[in-house]
């Protein structure tokens, strides 16, 4: 066996003075060890593509050019100038918008409804996680099979109450939406998870109290579950902003982006700049804007989130 | 339990047929999916009504089997998806125990970095990690599959939080000794980190089964291809197929082994998606 043999003269109590400080033992470059592997692969292969990717959005890159210098904000400039750059960030916004409060919303319905320890609402559960267990490309396929006008299944429901079949994924209004219920379907599963988890933490005390003071269903859920679980609300909502922001598979398999652009959203822009069109420079600017506007929803949020504690 | 409680009548009855109400419409595309995928094609051309109806077959599935292409996407799938579990396994414990055991110089500034990447969205590093692996050639390979998922700090993360809940007691004896880190690591804290492991390699399984986008640039032959990427690229022209029992079939066979995997793990995926958050 491997031995990595630390010699040490230390005493006892020494030794447990330094523990106290952080950690078990003696600093030593030795330990360092444990977490070599790991910190090679954060800076090669994230840490090193992060800076990389910032330096390529000032440059003049393609991949069948090469590179042809510095270019300063030029890159940033002609996104601001691309108008289907500007659908993407339109689209994404929206999609985030008609998304986050489904997910915040339906996820805390359904935590409220679940939470509690009868078979039925474990069955339940089950279900409505199930469906993030699927990849993405697996429930794109269920769906554009719902979604077929006249054969799928959604034409069919419709022609049982006698209403005329849609072609959704085809039309400028409905597509998006069309998109975001998908979405909701497939991960409604991660909010309600949060959400059960932060009922739990809920003192029982609490509701023994109300329970006492005879307050009704809808006082004790306005005045004691929902401010104990503000702070669950505000990290639900952060998450899925985030994860929204990175719409790409659905929209790509759903609809590729159609009808005239309408659900094409800021990730498959990159995809399509960088893997298509090989304008790395072009490309890795988009992603520095997508990474800000990340970064600024969720701080905004959170920042709103604070302001109304205080 | 004390949000719900029982003999409310009426509202409870309305709260729990809407709950039921949304379960079915969570569940019909699936059965729908499931059901027609044994009807013949040529049925399904002129209708998918009837799905209790016969005429059934197995043909779609058959026809699955005889396109040997997608055993092969599943291999690679199976390949990647043990391959990063297996080494974020070992590394994250690794690294874990490295973070919340030892003390070495510099410790706290590597472990702000590393909470720091927890930021970095994949869609924010994809170019410039493309144009790496270009660089050395290893697009299309195993390597460059499975590589770039290590480097995200959500396993290492949930190991350093595992060990620092392992009372330090239980090491002390053995440093005391004179027992070496590793040998106190792989000998006393490692096993009795087994229900960590089960959680994170569960989701880093699941996560690799499923990953999208990273392959999609990376493996660009289809012999490369992964279960997902593979599927996706035969979904081209579609509102004029002929086979969607066929199609159907595909979702069927690609997606029933990990919901059956899901029934079995249910606990531990729903634990590490709730500590995920969204990596």
């Amino acid at each position: 066996m491997v031995r990595l043999r630390i010699s040490s003269g230390r005493t006892g109590s020494h030794y447990m003075a330094e523990r106290a400080a952080s950690g078990i033992g003696l600093s030593r470059l030795s330990n360092g060890l444990f977490v070599a592997p790991y910190m090679l692969l954060v800076f090669g292969l994230l840490f090193a593509p992060l800076v990389l990717g910032i330096w390529l959005a000032f440059q003049d890159y393609d991949m069948l050019g090469g590179w042809a210098g510095g270019v300063g904000l030029e890159n940033f400039e002609n996104l601001l100038d691309d108008k289907i750059f500007r659908g993407t960030v339109r689209n994404t916004i929206k999609f985030v918008l008609m998304t986050t409060p489904a997910f915040v919303a339906l996820g805390l319905f359904l935590a409220l409804a679940l939470n509690n320890s009868l078979r039925r609402s474990a069955i339940l559960r089950a279900i409505f996680f199930g469906s993030s267990v699927l990849s993405v490309t697996i429930v794109t396929l269920i769906w554009r099979l719902v979604y077929l006008p006249d054969r799928g299944l959604l034409a069919d429901i419709l022609s049982l109450v006698s209403l005329p079949s849609v072609d959704l994924i085809t039309s400028q209004t409905w597509a998006l939406p069309a998109i975001a219920i998908v979405t909701v379907w497939w991960i409604i599963g991660l909010p309600m998870t949060l959400f059960l988890a932060g009922l739990q933490q809920i003192p029982p005390e609490l509701y023994e109290a109300a329970a006492l003071d005879n307050a009704s269903r809808w006082r004790t859920l306005t005045s004691i579950t929902l401010p104990s679980i503000r702070r669950t609300i505000i990290v639900v909502a952060v998450i899925e902003v985030i994860l929204q922001f990175q719409l790409f598979g659905q929209a790509l398999l759903i609809t590729g982006g159609g009808p005239d652009n309408t659900t094409r959203p800021m990730v498959q822009f990159i995809y399509e700049a960088g893997f298509r069109d090989l304008q790395l420079g072009f490309a890795a600017a988009a992603s520095q804007v997508l990474f800000a506007l990340m970064l600024i929803a969720a701080l905004a949020q959170m920042w709103a989130g604070r302001r109304r504690e205080g | 339990m004390a949000t719900y409680r029982r003999g409310r009548g009426l509202g409870d009855r309305l709260l729990l047929l809407a709950v039921v109400a949304l379960a079915i419409v969570w569940i019909a595309p699936i059965v729908w999916v499931i059901g027609l995928s044994f009807k013949p094609n040529d049925v399904l051309m002129r209708s998918t009504g009837g799905i209790h109806l016969p005429p059934f077959t197995l043909k779609n599935y058959v026809d699955i089997i005889a396109s040997s292409q997608v055993f092969a996407w599943m291999l690679n799938s199976f390949i990647v998806a043990i391959g990063q579990t297996v080494l974020t396994l070992v590394i994250a414990s690794l690294a874990g125990y490295g973070f919340a055991r030892t003390n070495f110089p510099g410790r706290n500034v590597l472990f702000v970095l590393v909470l720091a990447a927890l930021a970095v969205p994949e869609q924010a590093i994809i170019v410039p990690l493309h144009t790496m692996f270009a660089a050395v050639d290893l697009h299309n390979t195993y390597a460059a599959l499975i590589a770039p998922r290590l480097a995200f700090p959500f396993g290492v993360l949930l190991m350093t939080q595992y060990f620092r809940a392992i009372p330090a007691e239980i090491e002390e004896a053995a440093l005391l000794d004179r027992a070496s880190r590793l040998k106190v690591f792989w000998r006393i804290v490692l096993p009795l980190s087994i229900p960590a492991q089960a959680t994170l390699g569960i989701y880093t399984f699941l996560h690799a089964w499923n990953e999208y986008f990273w392959p999609l640039v990376s493996a660009t032959k289809p012999a490369m291809y992964t279960l997902t990427v593979g599927l996706a690229s035969m979904q081209t022209n579609f509102a004029q197929t002929e086979g969607i029992g066929f199609l159907m079939a595909q979702a069927v066979f690609a997606g029933l082994p990990v919901l059956i995997l899901y029934l079995f793990f249910q606990r531990h995926i729903v634990s590490a998606v709730a500590g995920g958050g969204n990596k």
